[in-house]
């Protein structure tokens, strides 16, 4: 009997090399920009190729400007780091889809989009939102740039076995209570550090109800708990997913759904969660790990430290409802998906964004652009004053432009709420695309319940 | 390898990697030159200017290349570039009671040794070594030992055999598995 994670590992172990150390063959992998130059620096310096380019996608996405993307980038060093990477990918023979390509996008919006990411598979990227890919039944995770010389040279990484770790939620969601929530309720739980040295496995009707997009958002934010991954089992809606993009034979599909974990599987720890405890979450603090209900008081989170509060400039007793706000970011590889939009835009469709708010849209890649467009999703992103950009990481860590000011306070759909993570001295607070698209109605953090009843 | 430093106590938990390097500074295409922006947040007040009373920037700790932060130390990103910016900065080891899987990896891969202590020896550690700026340890990785001269603190360390052969024999594993290409290409052929 063996868990859904322990059956793909012992299938891409090339060679043991000591107790609990393997080389372990990478199926997939993906590179962008900022993580990729030094490695492809390392090749040439050992006069090495890329042993598998076949297996390897490139994508600029971190620096890539959401503004005028057909001009040249104006930022010197990220121009610079964006070219080195269309150089390198021409020179090693890796299929790159850069700036203004039909499928450009954020690494892990498009590696499932194009059907690259598929069941059974081990997939790493040079980027600790990797574990996006593990909504498809893969054991996919970040890594270093050594280690991305590593694949680029051998196809496989020398990794240590991580410890499983099952996350069980079920039981009935609230209204209002997206997958976003439901993941920050279970960091809230656990702590930034609750997952570390495991790889989760996402287990109950919850998730099963989930539809692929909304599993990506759960399994993306894994890293944010300090786990290595996390998973969830394969069923109809992966293989439709995947076989509306690519074909498949039936024999491939039988093969994958003999993959989840068998029945009495045992995992090395368990955590269980009810569903009808989480509500539309919001974090507090500078840690992913500080989320509270909309409508507890700073100070309810487990998490949220002096320093932090110091920081946000939250006094403890503060209901965070009351709270006012100056940006709205939806977008990321967390929230950056089609879903995601048209949940936003169906909570903004007729009305207006308070007039301080500056809120913009930034679609995860140009085909979840394309398809917004054609819903007409723009049209009521723009009509309620809302900018609807072009794709990239954009203020999610806001290496290009997209910076949110010092001092400012933002409601974002990304993952990280670090000091300083969306520009220098910027205070972010996570939460859902309706959470934040309710937010930017009001200027002030808002439960997107009532806009839901309407 | 044997070190004997004074050693950078942080006591904040969490430090996630955008404090390590921030993002502004992840746009070099090399591994050399990010050691001025190690904690660049917290380090200065505006145009490099030292902020005084954060423990990096004592004067008393100059030369120092060990750093004891707090528990989840390099949380977040996977940025290579924060274990670039430790080791640039001249940094050789990192205690703290438990790090992020990814950051202690990059750690690993530049030669950094990340040591985890328990809990209450690591507050012990802390302590000490705010008080006593000028204290020095002595890490010793072949017997696995750290001490602090004049002080009662005596422990031991685990690290893996196969990293600590690594770091010892300067082995470097990209090399290892260049040279394993036909086994790869053989578990390829009967899999694939």
């Amino acid at each position: 009997m063996k868990t859904l994670f322990d059956k793909i590992w012992d299938k891409h172990v090339v060679k043991s090399i000591a107790e609990d150390v393997d080389v372990v063959f990478i199926d997939q992998h993906f590179i962008h920009e900022v993580t990729s130059p030094q490695a492809f620096n390392g090749l040439r310096e050992k006069g090495v190729k890329v042993f598998r380019p076949e297996r390897t996608l490139a994508t600029a996405d971190h620096n890539v400007p959401t503004i005028n993307q057909h001009l040249p980038i104006k930022d010197q060093e990220s121009f610079h780091q964006v070219e080195s990477l269309t150089k390198n990918c021409k020179e090693f023979g890796v299929e790159l889809f850069g700036i203004g390509h039909e499928n450009q996008g954020i690494v892990h919006v498009i590696g499932p989009d194009l059907g690259k990411t598929q069941p059974g598979m081990t997939i790493v990227c040079g980027d600790s939102h990797t574990s996006t890919h593990g909504a498809f039944g893969a054991i996919a995770f970040g890594i270093g740039t050594s280690q991305v010389e590593q694949v680029l040279a051998s196809q496989c990484l020398v990794l240590n076995k991580p410890q499983t770790m099952k996350i069980e939620v079920n039981g009935v969601l609230n209204v209002g209570v997206t997958a976003k929530d439901v993941v920050l309720y279970i960091i809230s739980k656990l702590g930034t550090e609750g997952g570390t040295g495991f790889f989760v496995e996402y287990v109950g009707n919850v998730f099963a109800d989930m539809s692929m997009e909304e599993r990506m958002t759960v399994c993306n934010m894994s890293i944010e708990m300090g786990a290595r991954g996390g998973m969830v089992g394969i069923d109809e809606k992966t293989i439709n997913y995947v076989q509306s993009r690519v074909d498949l034979s039936e024999k491939k599909i039988e093969e994958w759904k003999a993959l989840n974990t068998d029945k009495g599987a045992e995992y090395n720890k368990v955590v269980t969660f009810n569903a009808a405890n989480i509500y539309p979450m919001v974090t507090v603090g500078t840690a992913p790990d500080t989320g509270i209900k909309i409508g507890e008081k700073v100070d309810e989170s487990t998490f949220i430290t002096e320093k932090a509060k110091k920081y946000m400039g939250f006094d403890g007793a503060d209901n965070i409802n009351q709270q006012e706000i100056d940006y709205v970011f939806i977008g990321s590889c967390t929230n950056g998906r089609i879903e995601d939009l048209r949940s936003a835009a169906e909570i903004i469709k007729g009305h207006k964004k308070a007039d301080k708010v500056e809120a913009w849209v930034v679609p995860g890649s140009m085909k979840v652009r394309q398809e917004a467009i054609e819903e007409g999703l723009d049209k009521v992103f723009i009509d309620a004053g809302f900018e609807f950009r072009e794709p990239g990481c954009s203020a999610c860590l806001a290496m290009n432009d997209d910076k949110i000011p010092a001092g400012a306070i933002c409601v974002s759909t990304s993952n990280r709420n670090f000091e300083g993570r969306q520009g220098e001295g910027a205070k972010t607070l996570l939460a859902s695309p309706i959470t934040a698209a309710a937010s930017a109605l009001t200027g002030r953090v808002t439960d997107p319940t009532k806009y839901l009843q309407n | 390898m044997k070190l004997s430093s004074k050693a950078i106590p942080l006591n904040i938990e969490n430090i996630d990697t955008d404090q390590l390097i921030p993002a502004q500074f992840l746009k070099l295409t090399t591994k050399k030159g990010y050691g001025k922006n190690l904690f660049y947040n917290w380090r200065y007040i505006e145009d490099y200017e030292p902020n005084l009373k954060f423990e990096l920037n004592n004067p008393l700790r100059k030369g120092a290349q060990v750093i004891i932060g707090g528990n989840n130390f390099g949380c977040g990103s996977s940025r290579e570039h924060a274990a670039w910016a430790i080791s640039d900065y001249g940094i050789s080891v990192v205690i703290t009671s438990q790090f992020a899987d990814i950051h202690k990896g990059n750690l690993y891969n530049n030669n950094v040794l990340p040591i985890e202590v328990k809990s209450e020896e690591l507050t012990i550690l802390m302590t000490y070594f705010l008080e006593n700026p000028e204290a020095i340890i002595d890490i010793d990785l072949e017997n696995q030992t750290i001490k602090v001269e004049g002080f009662e603190f005596n422990s031991t360390f685990e690290i893996a055999p196969f990293k600590k052969k690594c770091l010892m024999e300067g082995v470097d594993e990209i090399q290892y598995l260049i040279n394993m290409k036909e086994e790869i290409a053989e578990f390829e052929l009967n899999n694939y």
